[in-house]
């Protein structure tokens, strides 16, 4: 099922959740929205699932509007960070609860329902747990019968808020690999929510990422990591460092002295300069280099993190350095970013102003 | 001597004391009285004991305390989860003054209550008069009886149900009505199961609140013999005559059955506690 955000606005009390935003997701695409807290994307998940209405604009599953459907008329299934399995119900009728609140004759028989309910647990690997209770249950394997319930209705889109935000770390690798399968398996349009980077671009074919209720870029993880369209997206996915610049005749300056790059294309004025910290190369000498004061350093997994304190504006950067690097036992380090790129000074974060390296 | 061990729930340590503590506490101020109830019965032959509890006199009383107890008791369970219900999801102006107002019946002495009811019901009273020319009595009868109990009773369901209602999910809820169900049927099928521990509770309490409730009962009920007499008042008219071990018999018998009661309804919860866990 195809999923159109057309110009959707949700207010609460006059607090704008979103603005504007619109969104096209194809048929059998596994959709990540990520950002920050506050940055709508539940919001946005419980609008198209019709747990919520918006103020303006238009949500349509193909070619139907289903702004106007209620919750119970649109056939999604839902997956709540938090599970919300009816705790007083056995796992089987958890799973057949959607199948047998149905209307007299849309509703299989109590046999049907107990044997879709089998076939689901098989689908999420929990065979044979029909009879327990959800207290009974491991957080892992809650969220699994959670998915399976969702999935008896044979939903149009499938909606995940934060599946795997209260499992631990290794659970939710495993989780999230299981969960690609299985997109893979009933190849649901799948719509899920998350803060966690990570796990956003290792599962999505395409990545939303927002922002204060607008959606700053929409890519696979190769564009929202290797071509972020805004500096949020910059600082948001992977590691980052900034440094406020100076623009003069297309040449970068820090403070009084030249750092070695430079693009015609940028306006006079100032901007912001992004790199990543693994993404850069040492030189000796400085003349068009970036060179700063070691401030601390610490081991992060192979490599070493070197943070540096740069010219008299006390502007912070990191590193990464290999750990057997003479370096990062020096008092004062030079580089140059291998790539990076240059957001100039401007009311909107606009495409076009945004200027890449080589 | 066989050594008796307790199950220690904590390390963290006080449980020698606070247990001794609570047995002592219960034993000055609930269990040696009751057992005094039981020795005074016990002055009694079993002939004279029989002859009491087998009094038409006493069986209409019983009938009636615990009958009007246990309809009163429902009626609050229903009454009391829909104001329990409009108190925790709505927001509307004078919630907090109408919350307050479930309370009082608690405040108020029985005594004044049933004056102000019997005033109400009577057929010259406020809505009494509504009633009395369709030959509908309230006051004084077994009806006025059964208000007088859903009076008292009416905060105790209320209150052992808001919390249960207040700290609900509303993302199970919502799980529900994604999966088809509609709004009726979550009630019924997904919320209303969770609140059965605290309506029982909620019930339990109104009930046996009710069983012994005296006050306000024996203004509105007036009293007739195998009538509108309550189980109460028959044991004061009981102590009025001095005769205490027939006092004592009635509330030996009253006592038995309200504690086989709330040992079912004890029951029911642990049994469900078990069951539903703590997700």
């Amino acid at each position: 099922m195809e999923l159109i955000i057309r110009n959707i606005r949700k207010e609460f009390d006059r607090f704008a959740a979103l603005h504007d935003v619109s969104l096209d997701i194809r048929s059998g695409e596994l959709i990540a929205l990520l950002g920050p807290s506050g940055s709508g994307k539940t919001t946005l998940l419980r609008l198209i699932a019709g747990l919520d209405f918006p103020t303006a604009g238009a949500i349509l599953f193909g070619d139907q509007d289903a702004s106007e459907k209620t919750v119970q008329e649109r056939n999604v299934g839902f997956v709540f960070q938090h599970y919300a399995l009816f705790r007083h119900m056995t796992v089987a009728e958890n799973i057949g609860f959607g199948l047998k609140v149905r209307p007299r004759g849309l509703r299989p028989s109590p046999e049907q329902i107990r044997r879709r309910a089998s076939e689901l647990l098989e689908l999420v690997q929990l065979p044979g747990l029909e009879k327990r209770y959800p207290s009974q249950l491991s957080g892992g394997q809650r969220q699994r019968v959670a998915l399976a319930r969702a999935l008896a209705i044979e939903p149009k889109v499938l909606l995940l808020d934060e599946p795997f935000g209260a499992l631990d770390a290794q659970v939710r690798r495993d989780l999230r690999r299981w969960l690609r399968e299985i997109h893979e398996a009933t190849g649901h349009t799948t719509v899920f929510v998350t803060h966690d980077q990570e796990e956003a671009l290792e599962l999505a074919d395409r990545v939303v990422v927002m922002s204060q209720g607008r959606i700053e870029q929409v890519g696979t993880a190769d564009d929202v990591y290797d071509k972020p369209r805004s500096p949020f997206v910059y600082g948001f996915i992977g590691d980052s460092s900034r440094l406020p610049v100076r623009i003069e005749n297309g040449e970068l300056w820090l403070h009084d002295r030249s750092i070695g790059i430079s693009d015609i294309r940028a306006p006079n004025g100032s901007g912001t300069l992004f790199f990543r910290p693994q993404d850069v190369e040492l030189v000796d000498g400085c003349s068009g280099c970036i060179a700063g004061t070691v401030v601390s350093s610490r081991r992060v997994e192979a490599m070493r993190r070197v943070e540096l304190a740069i010219g008299g504006q006390h502007s912070l950067v990191e590193i990464e350095l290999p750990i057997d690097h003479p370096a990062a036992s020096r008092t004062r380090v030079a580089f140059r970013p291998r790539s990076w790129k240059l957001f100039p000074e401007s009311t909107a974060p606009q495409a076009e102003r945004v200027i890449e390296s080589a | 001597m066989a050594k008796i061990r307790f199950r220690e729930a904590s390390i963290i340590p006080g449980f020698r004391l606070t247990f001794g503590f609570t047995i002592f506490y219960l034993s000055i101020i609930v269990i040696i009285p009751i057992i005094g109830i039981y020795i005074h019965t016990f002055q009694l032959d079993w002939d004279a004991f029989v002859r009491i509890v087998t009094g038409p006199r006493f069986l209409a009383a019983l009938q009636l305390s615990f009958g009007a107890s246990a309809l009163a008791a429902m009626f609050n369970v229903v009454i009391g989860v829909l104001i329990a219900w409009v108190l925790t999801r709505y927001s509307f102006p004078g919630r907090r003054v109408l919350d307050a107002v479930v309370d009082l019946p608690f405040a108020l002495p029985t005594a004044v209550a049933g004056i102000s009811l019997t005033a109400i019901y009577a057929p010259s009273g406020v809505i009494g008069q509504f009633f009395a020319p369709l030959g509908i009595r309230i006051a004084y009868t077994p009806i006025g009886i059964w208000i007088a109990l859903v009076f008292i009773g009416l905060p105790f369901v209320v209150r052992t149900v808001q919390p249960v209602l207040q700290d609900f999910d509303r993302e199970v809820e919502e799980a529900s009505a994604t999966l088809g169900a509609s709004r009726l049927t979550t009630i019924v099928q997904v919320l209303l199961p969770n609140l059965v521990p605290a309506i029982l509770t909620g019930f339990a309490l109104a009930f046996s609140r009710a069983v012994g409730e005296y006050g306000s009962v024996i203004f509105i009920a007036g009293n007739l013999p195998r009538q509108t007499e309550i189980l109460p008042l028959l044991i004061v008219f009981r102590l009025e005559e001095f005769n205490y071990p027939a006092a004592a018999a009635i509330a030996a018998v009253m006592m038995t059955v309200s504690f086989i009661i709330l040992l079912v309804i004890n029951l029911i919860q642990a049994w469900s506690r078990r069951r539903f866990g703590h997700v």
